[in-house]
């Protein structure tokens, strides 16, 4: 298979390739737009045989072996945090990761607060530290 | 390929079960980086954006043909409690321009930390009315610096115009103590806003 770098840096170009390369063009997430501390986890299916998963998002979906965050993840990787986000939206909509649900009102249709109870815990730990 | 699932029985270790998020604003060169390093184990991070209409006419994009994003770089610290509880803390730049940044981080966060220089308190009124207009629950530390003239916190709110609630913490970023203080406050503060 062709690397990504093969495909889109010509010989003279250097070794940088433009974020929006890496994410075939796109700027925005089209969908689900993961938060940056979303906990993601693989799933474990297999990618569909017209899937054609890029070296970041078979990077992205090794590390999500372990419940991972976009942020963790483009910390990781090195890649920027947009495009961390863009391409675990493609793995989101292959079914190939899914969200870990958080306990407490996170969801969209909560004020999106955390959960008092989460602070609470965060408090007494911080105050023992 | 070999795809394999993520494993809850696997060893627990300190695997995240919870993520919650504190935003630290402030101006250049104002300690947004020693703050999270100094509670936090600090990586690097940094994000892509495509140029907004609005920061075009900041970015001088003459001779760049087509240049269309921006890169920010972000101060990224990550601190692990037991039960899986994670807080991020992210750091970044005050220019309204990287604003877009601040909507996503404070989204479900915590708050935010308003770290001031009281040499240059101006700089930072834009950034306290963008968390009083969203109703991000936020503290302001001012960080002292050798040299400046001491004020109090109360000094410091009236300079500010803040309302009577929000938080004015004195800190030296450097020590840890000091750091994490500022991070009791805010969490104490936000626990008050959420059952307020």
């Amino acid at each position: 298979m062709e690397t990504p770098r093969e495909r889109w840096v010509g010989a003279d170009a250097g070794p940088i390739v433009r974020p929006y390369a890496v994410t075939r063009g796109r700027t925005r997430p089209r969908g689900l737009a993961v938060d940056l501390v979303t906990l993601l986890v693989a799933t474990g299916r297999t990618p569909g045989e017209r899937v054609w998963l890029s070296r970041e998002q078979r990077r992205l979906l090794e590390l999500c072996r372990r419940p991972s965050t976009p942020a963790d993840l483009a910390s990781d990787t090195d890649l920027p945090l947009r495009v961390v986000q863009i391409l675990l939206e493609d793995l989101h909509h292959y079914g190939l990761v899914e969200e870990l649900p958080q306990a407490g009102p996170s969801g969209p249709s909560s004020t999106g607060r955390p959960d008092p109870k989460i602070l609470m815990r965060v408090l007494d730990e911080l105050r023992r530290l | 390929m070999n795809s394999a699932a993520y494993d809850p029985t696997a060893p627990a270790e300190d695997l995240p079960a919870h993520t919650l998020k504190i935003l630290v604003a402030g101006g250049f060169g104002v300690g947004k980086t020693t703050l999270v390093g100094a509670v936090s184990e600090i990586r690097p991070l940094r994000t892509e954006e495509v140029l907004t209409d609005a920061s075009v006419g900041v970015d001088d994009l003459g001779g760049v043909e087509r240049k269309t994003t921006t890169t920010v770089a972000m101060d990224f610290g990550r601190l692990t409690f037991t039960g899986g509880v994670r807080l991020y803390l992210f750091g970044t730049p005050g220019q309204e321009r990287f604003w877009f940044m601040w909507d996503q981080i404070a989204y479900g966060s915590v708050g935010a930390i308003v770290l001031v220089d009281t040499r240059r308190l101006p700089t930072s009124f834009a950034s306290i009315d963008f968390f009083e207009n969203r109703g991000i629950p936020f503290v302001v530390a001012a960080n002292v610096f050798d040299g400046a003239r001491r004020y109090t916190p109360e000094e410091i709110a009236d300079a500010l115009d803040l309302d009577p609630d929000v938080p004015v913490v004195l800190c030296d970023v450097r020590h840890y103590d000091s750091a994490k203080n500022v991070l009791i406050r805010l969490v104490e503060h936000a626990l008050q806003s959420a059952t307020a």
